[in-house]
């Protein structure tokens, strides 16, 4: 069972509907008991750095998640704001972001006479690093929904689970410890975000198996 | 390298599925889920899903409707038609979609556009232009539920629409719709380059038209009739390019 957490931010029901398809139980939550009580998470979101920090503060979910994260090292898995809030903070806002994970997040600025629209939306391709987050990806086939105008900056190297390019080289993915983030929209990039999804779910049963 | 989007177009028009041609004579095509999980199989970039009726009678969204359909869509979809309030537009966000467009409702209420990006950010407000050309007349913003627009050159408006706050722009030609003659590629120049990305409608066919759209810095096209009607006589089938072409395209930057 994966609890998705609710905190008024984004698009929880199609995270839901991808992991109903591959077959995962999962429950949208925004209560503080329910999520005490996870053994795996999604954070989902789309919207500004700011507003996501508040609403995790004013739910009353802040403790419950740092407990759960830190201390219970339940997996945790990013997406989008979701991701960037696992981070110190972003550029995009003044609050403190979870700080889970050593990265602050950038607005993409090019170099002069590099005029790319931003926000970076759209399809593209990652350069995976960590093989277990994107097992079965097909160079050249494998692609995902990106829609963002802020990305990570990790001050760990190791930190980074995959890279992908738009202007410049970004981190699209990290990892660390028992937590994943992703830039991208796994829940609406068909068969391929369903893949990661489901990396994500077989590396919960192989935790669970080894513990 | 970041894709060029190639999104089908789908209008809602009496609880199905309609193509219109120069905005008029709706053809039904079909049940909008069964098409959403068609295009899944053709794993397409993107969805457009057009209410056509709403804004032209004077009502909302019918968000369950919306979300009936999009819990089908394992791909990006953006909403519009009906639109004028807040909580209308975080209702279709929180039922499953990416974006909401708005186009009467930012003619009638540009601060409308500020309010959605202020809450969930640029990125998911799409500002629709549905363009009107007649020759030797300037090109003009048009609206089809009848609202006087704040401007009426569309480059101007879509500049007003970008420091509003819109994350993309939606720009259709009216006279080209369901025409399946081309782009109008002289139309596009004067959008790319506000610095949010650019979709282009109206009149779509031919992949190697969109060619030249991509290479201007059009981020995107919209077709409808294109991927909904086979063979001169428009029968119904439901169609999207192969992965080679799509690849191609990309590679033609």
């Amino acid at each position: 069972m994966i609890t998705i957490v609710d905190y008024g931010l984004g698009n929880l029901g199609s995270v839901a509907n991808m992991l109903r398809r591959i077959g995962v139980r999962s429950v949208i939550t925004s209560s503080p008991a329910e999520v005490s009580k996870a053994e795996a998470l999604i954070l989902p979101g789309v919207g500004h750095f700011d507003t996501g920090m508040r609403n995790i503060a004013k739910s009353g979910l802040r403790e419950v998640l740092d407990e759960r994260v830190l201390h219970a090292q339940v997996p945790m898995l990013g997406i989008c704001l979701g991701a960037q809030l696992l981070g110190k903070g972003s550029e995009e806002g003044s609050e403190p972001g979870l700080g889970w994970v050593d990265a602050t997040c950038r607005r993409f600025s090019f170099e002069a006479g590099v005029t790319l629209p931003v926000p970076h939306m759209g399809w593209n391709e990652v350069e995976p690093v960590d093989q277990q987050m994107f097992e079965g990806h097909e160079p050249g086939r494998t692609r995902f929904y990106f829609v963002h105008s802020f990305h990570f900056e990790c001050a760990q190297p190791r930190d980074v689970a995959g890279w992908s390019t738009y202007g410049y080289r970004f981190a699209s993915a990290v990892r660390h410890d028992n937590l994943w983030g992703v830039q991208f929209h796994p829940e609406k990039s068909h068969a391929f975000g369903m893949r990661v999804l489901k990396n994500y779910t077989s590396w919960l049963g192989s935790r669970r198996l080894a513990a | 390298m970041l894709r060029s989007r190639v999104i089908p177009t789908l209008l809602l028009h009496d609880g199905g599925l309609v193509k219109t041609r120069q905005f008029e004579a709706p053809q039904y095509v079909g049940d909008p889920i069964n098409a959403v999980k068609i295009f899944n199989e053709k794993e397409v970039d993107e969805l457009f899903l057009l209410d056509i009726d709403a804004s032209k009678n004077g009502r909302g969204p019918d968000v369950a409707r919306v979300r009936d359909i999009v819990s089908e869509a394992f791909m990006p979809v953006a909403y519009g038609g009906g639109i004028t309030t807040f909580e209308q537009a975080s209702q279709l966000l929180s039922a499953g979609l990416e974006k909401i467009v708005l186009n009467t409702a930012a003619l009638r209420n540009l601060a409308l556009v500020t309010e959605l990006k202020n809450a969930y950010g640029a990125q998911c407000v799409v500002g629709s232009i549905d363009v009107y050309k007649h020759w030797p007349h300037e090109p003009r913003v048009f609206s089809h539920s009848g609202v006087a627009p704040p401007e009426a050159d569309p480059v101007t408006w879509a500049r007003r629409l970008v420091d509003a706050g819109v994350g993309e722009l939606l720009i259709q030609n009216v006279r080209r719709d369901g025409t399946l003659e081309g782009f109008d590629l002289a139309l596009a120049t004067g959008f790319v380059g506000l610095g949010v990305p650019v979709v282009m409608a109206g009149g779509g066919n031919e992949p190697e038209q969109f060619k030249p759209l991509f290479q201007m810095g059009v981020s995107g096209v919209a077709l409808g009739a294109r991927f909904v009607f086979y063979g001169p006589h428009r029968a119904v089938l439901i169609s999207y390019l192969t992965p080679e072409q799509m690849s191609q395209l990309t590679e033609a930057k």
